[in-house]
């Protein structure tokens, strides 16, 4: 289902807005993960904007489709796009990482409705996920499963382990996107450990595979639509992100991924956000 | 003398006494619990004949789950499963599963408090000729370490039955722990069990000798703790052993009473002494009742191979090394 330009423009002025208050959150917490969220601003404002099966009032909605956040250090843009969508007052953002928070810095299921899984550590969403796939088809509910994961957990052989497990199962009610964003945090993914091919190695093990400019919402939808189409298999889609987009001075910077902007950083990347209009809040001016 | 409300065989130091492994009591109890519940789910890591999960695939195929050699995804696809609605038990070898695993169970198994029961098979030396490396004895200290982490561990193949089914009815994630190695089942069906509570197999009768030891025992070595206790008794010292078959949340108003009578306290398991079932029983002691406790199982070494009964009077853990270790601390205290 194609979306109209208005619509698609509406997401991208909710995208830019949600990455507006990444940055105030991150700014009052102090510590926390940059570029990642803001890579990641147009995919979650998909989900939670056009294709998940959701009620923001009722976290637990027994029909709802699942959003399993495997790298939970981005979750900053998970609780923002939340936010925005109504689960909590956009006041509470700022709690972020603060004492006595709902919003911890890595999510926990059992602080905050509407977060489907905790984590943080790397490398064990795509298996939880694989789990409720599982558990969901043996009940024979419709709930469709869907994870985030970074590009960088793919170090990780649990993750492998999952990837094995969905494709022998083939496990067709689960949507895996990877956020391609080539960093982490000690440099490129292809000098660290490099995961090159990517999509051989998913196709591999019995995945359908499709990729997609991860920042291009049309075409985010577009591909998870196809991937809903798929009934054979597990399908993952190897979603291209720019670390740090919508702030030109960190794009692709890998020392962005795991510090937050100080205040008046954060002054300079809000006037470079167009959704700030050049319009700083007097806070950060 | 054995406590009649134990309920136990009718002759335990019979030459002839059964012997089972604690872990079938596994394949028993997930099958009866499998009956009884159609979410309960378990998943094997390419060991469904040594942890007996392949019972439960017989009965029940479509809700048995082949992990292959993959505890960590099995711990996380478990916990997925649990976070969907099912109740999932998790059998690998101990040394693997908690011991592999570790990680995945702290954050996706007990941080978000889901019913995953972890059953780790293959626990202690009695694992015997594989050796060190399939001898897992830290996986109670790693287990009772994480809150809400319920850890059991029974002391032959009839309470292991009575602790999976009683697990399957209790939220939130467990540790149950299983031996491979064949030990007398001297539990019955009409012995006492509840998830939480001790159970004394041995006290002196009401004006007899009055006990000087009290033995805090886990697993199946309980088994050698009451041979000992009976020794003892020929030679005239009276003892109380108390089997603890849930080491947390520990049966503190028990563990107090006997403890309080005897004044002395022996600690018994299949584990390092480091971080233990004793060490669990002497934390709460010292806080409680101060009395000596003298630790009772491997003191910071790892296994070897051998013969399960062999590599069990080596490590001090036979009936004859618990004798004598009480009748030092009754000495000497």
């Amino acid at each position: 289902m194609a979306l109209d330009d208005a619509r698609i423009q509406a997401l991208e002025k909710k995208a830019e807005a949600i990455r507006e208050t990444i940055l105030k959150m991150l700014v009052a917490a102090g510590s926390g993960h940059t570029a990642g969220p803001l890579g990641m601003a147009d995919i979650f404002t998909s989900f939670y904007f056009e294709i998940l099966k959701h009620h923001p009032a009722n976290p637990e909605w027994e029909e709802r489709d699942w959003l399993i956040l495997s790298n939970g250090h981005i979750v900053p843009v998970r609780y923002a796009t939340m936010a925005h969508a109504g689960y909590f007052p956009l006041a509470e953002t700022l709690t972020l990482r603060k004492f006595g928070s709902r919003l911890q810095g890595h999510p926990e299921r059992l602080r905050l409705p509407g977060i489907e899984t905790t984590s943080g550590p790397l490398g064990s969403g795509l298996a939880q996920a694989a789990g409720m796939a599982y558990a969901f088809r043996m009940d024979g509910k419709k709930n469709r499963v869907y994870c985030i994961t970074s590009d960088g957990e793919h170090d990780e052989g649990n993750t492998w382990e999952a990837i094995m497990f969905a494709g022998k199962n083939k496990l067709s009610n689960l949507t895996v996107v990877v956020d391609r964003n080539n960093i982490q945090i000690d440099g490129m993914t292809e000098d660290v450990m490099p995961l090159e091919s990517l999509n051989a190695k998913y196709a591999a093990f019995n995945w359908h595979v499709l990729e997609v400019n991860g920042n291009d919402i049309s075409a985010f939808i577009a591909t998870v639509e196809e991937a809903k189409a798929i009934y054979e298999k597990p399908t993952v889609i190897i979603a291209h992100t720019i670390p740090g987009k919508g702030v030109p001075e960190i794009e692709f910077d890998y020392h962005w991924h795991g510090k937050p902007p100080t205040k008046e950083e954060a002054a300079r990347f809000l006037k470079e956000l167009r959704s700030a209009g050049g319009k700083v809040p007097h806070e950060y001016a | 003398m054995l406590n009649p409300a134990a309920k136990l065989i009718a002759e335990p130091f019979s030459a002839v006494v059964p012997k089972a492994p604690t872990r079938d009591g596994f394949g028993k109890g997930v099958v009866e619990a499998g009956k009884a519940d159609k979410d309960l789910v378990v998943l094997c890591a390419d060991l469904k004949e040594s942890t007996r999960a392949e019972w439960f695939e017989k009965e029940f195929p479509t809700r048995f789950i082949e992990m292959g050699v993959a505890e960590q995804g099995m711990a996380t696809v478990a916990a997925g499963m649990a976070l969907a609605g099912k109740i999932p038990f998790i059998a690998s070898y101990a040394a693997f599963s908690p011991g592999r695993n570790y990680e995945q169970i702290r954050t996706t198994i007990a941080l978000n408090e889901v019913p995953v029961k972890i059953c780790g098979m293959h626990a202690g030396v009695s694992v015997g000729p594989d050796g060190a490396t399939h001898q897992m004895l830290e996986d109670i200290a790693l287990m009772r370490a994480l809150p809400k982490m319920i850890v059991i561990n029974p002391c032959d193949a009839e309470e292991g039955r009575k602790a999976v089914v009683a697990a399957a009815k209790t939220p939130g994630p467990m540790y149950l722990r299983f031996g491979r190695a064949a030990v007398p089942t001297i539990t019955t069906a009409e012995t006492p069990f509840a998830i939480g509570k001790a159970l004394t197999l041995w006290d002196p009768p009401a004006g007899g000798r009055k006990p000087q030891v009290t033995i805090f025992s886990t697993g199946s070595v309980t088994y050698n703790a009451l041979s000992a206790a009976r020794a003892l008794d020929a030679d005239g010292i009276g003892s109380i052993v108390v089997h603890v078959a849930t080491i947390k949340p520990l049966d503190e108003a028990a563990i107090l009473e006997a403890a309080k009578r005897t004044r002395r306290v022996l600690t018994v398991e299949e584990h390092q002494i480091n971080g233990g079932f004793g060490s669990a029983i002497a934390e709460f002691l010292s806080e409680h009742c101060p009395v000596p406790v003298k630790r009772l199982g491997i003191n910071d070494e790892f296994g070897q191979s051998g013969d399960p009964d062999e590599l069990i009077e080596h490590y001090g853990l036979g009936a004859s090394s618990i004798r004598h270790a009480a009748e030092v601390l009754i000495h000497s205290s």
